[in-house]
């Protein structure tokens, strides 16, 4: 489609899951891609499926939680493709199960450090860099950031990028970023397997499950002239399950 | 995602109907659809402007007379486009007006005529496209909305109804027709520049300055801001947003 041709876009989490599907769907849509991830490797492979595909990246170790490690990934984007124009700032952890770790402190504050604030200071770092030329920002929330039925912390973390994504559009709709969330209900990733691993649902809790792949078009549209007067909302990718 | 997944995003082979799809935002929308692939009916009263509009963007356009108020008219619109195309993938509900008065001074006729159009409207359309897209296990409608549906207005309750009774039919037929595989979602535009905006600034001059200055972006928004979003929601890539009604109004509606 070729639609980011000459775009620079910066993908955190780039490893598994949503961040590898949509990394790969800028790759594929003519983009250079930054694959930041926590672990290397991962974002690695990622990097050699884009290759394979003729694709343009490069894959970077980050912590989104540590101020260095989000100057850095941007800094290095910045040297290699000589631009920001799209980050996405999905990073996240689940933090462990509800009812189980709700009052966990060491859980909350890392949930909170990577989630919420992990989100704050990619948009601190990435901002500048993308007011130069203007673009589009995306955060990953969840309807956890909608509703109330997640673990505490995880609910939290996802209410507060909710909250920053809207102060931030305000902030900058006037200077030429857009800046949104996304919101998906449950979404078939490894993150998903681990904190459901050994669980058995309650009859009724469970949605239909969403690919990668669905969340990704969501986040590549949202990052496209398609969606130019787009700002400040937190899209629901979720099968229709805040619906009813 | 690999490059076929972009194909997702093609609505080439697809047919669609846009009602009130002969002038400002319907038009957008419905030339977007083509330039995107597909084919689409532009339903509408008027027949001259219809005509024209389907004339403008050519051989893979076609007008309806249609009156969406009418069950059977809206039956007809269907098995039309049905004939012609061979088949109805997009519905976009559109077609609305707008009849400016404060709540006191509202007659009845205008309160009907506005709920009559914008919700039974597209309530109707909706019913009479359903089993077309049941048949195909496949479907989207697009539920044209408004800031409106989630912010008060004083000259205008009857609108205002109308559009937060559009959300409330959104999250219904999105729950109904979920596991028909049709996906049925809003969209909320916010001050748009339209024939609408522009006779409401002749009247009162300056009417938008202050939603220009309210809204993030800066200006207030164009069809075509519409059409970009309208043409994600009629293809495969938004196949898992379902029920969601999306604002489209530069920041406007953060302030909620």
């Amino acid at each position: 489609m070729g639609i980011f041709s000459g775009k620079v876009a910066l993908v955190t989490g780039a490893g598994s899951g949503i961040g590898r599907a949509t990394a790969c769907g800028f790759a594929a849509a003519g983009a250079l891609v930054a694959l930041a991830d926590i672990d290397l490797e991962a974002a690695e492979d990622t990097a050699a499926l884009i290759a394979q595909s003729g694709g343009k990246c490069l894959p970077l170790r980050a912590d989104t939680s540590l101020a260095e490690d989000a100057a850095v990934s941007v800094a290095k984007t910045v040297s290699a493709f000589g631009r920001l124009d799209i980050a996405f700032n999905n990073a996240g952890i689940s933090g462990g199960r509800p009812g189980q770790d709700d009052f966990d402190e060491a859980r909350y504050d890392r949930v909170m450090a990577v989630n919420a604030k992990g989100v704050w200071l990619g948009m601190k770092y990435q901002i500048p860099e993308v007011l130069r030329g203007g673009g589009a920002i995306v955060n990953m929330a969840s309807i956890a950031g909608l509703t109330g039925v997640g673990a505490f912390a995880y609910t939290a973390s996802k209410h507060a990028v909710i909250g920053m994504t809207k102060a931030a559009a305000s902030r900058y709709a006037g200077a030429g970023i857009r800046i949104n969330a996304i919101c998906p209900g449950a979404v078939d990733t490894p993150m998903l397997a681990r904190a459901t691993a050994g669980v058995v649902a309650p009859p009724g809790t469970t949605g239909p499950l969403a690919a990668a792949e669905d969340i990704a078009a969501a986040v590549l549209w949202l990052c496209s002239d398609q969606a130019k007067f787009i700002t400040g909302h937190p899209l629901v990718v979720d099968g229709g399950i805040l619906a009813g | 995602m690999s490059t076929e997944g972009l194909e997702a995003f093609s609505l080439a082979g697809r047919v669609a109907i846009v009602t009130g799809g002969n002038r400002g935002i319907g038009l957008a929308i419905a030339e977007a659809l083509a330039k995107a692939g597909a084919c689409v009916a532009i339903a509408a009263r008027d027949e001259a402007a219809g005509k024209h509009a389907a004339a403008r963007i050519g051989d893979k356009a076609m007008f309806i007379e249609t009156d969406v108020t009418s069950q059977d008219s809206c039956q007809a619109m269907v098995r039309c486009a049905e004939n012609h195309f061979g088949r109805l993938d997009i519905l976009v509900n559109n077609a609305g007006i707008m009849r400016a008065s404060r709540a006191e001074d509202t007659a009845l006729a205008d309160w009907q005529a506005v709920l009559d159009i914008n919700l039974t409207g597209a309530f109707l359309c909706a019913q009479a496209a359903y089993p077309a897209m049941r048949r195909q296990k496949a479907g989207k409608i697009i539920n044209m909305g408004s800031l409106a549906a989630i912010f008060g207005t004083a000259a205008g309750a009857a609108y205002a109804c109308s559009k937060g009774g559009i959300v409330q039919l959104t999250r219904s037929l999105a729950v109904s027709w979920g596991p028909d595989n049709i996906q049925v979602n809003a969209l909320l535009p916010g001050y748009i520049e339209s024939d609408m905006t522009r006779r409401a600034e002749a009247e009162r001059p300056g009417a938008f300055d202050a939603k220009r200055v309210r809204t993030p972006a800066g200006r207030i928004g164009r069809p075509e801001d519409i059409a970009g979003a309208a043409v994600f929601l009629a293809s495969r890539a938004s196949g898992f947003i379902t029920g969601a009604s999306i604002p489209v109004d530069g920041g406007y509606a953060i302030q909620l």
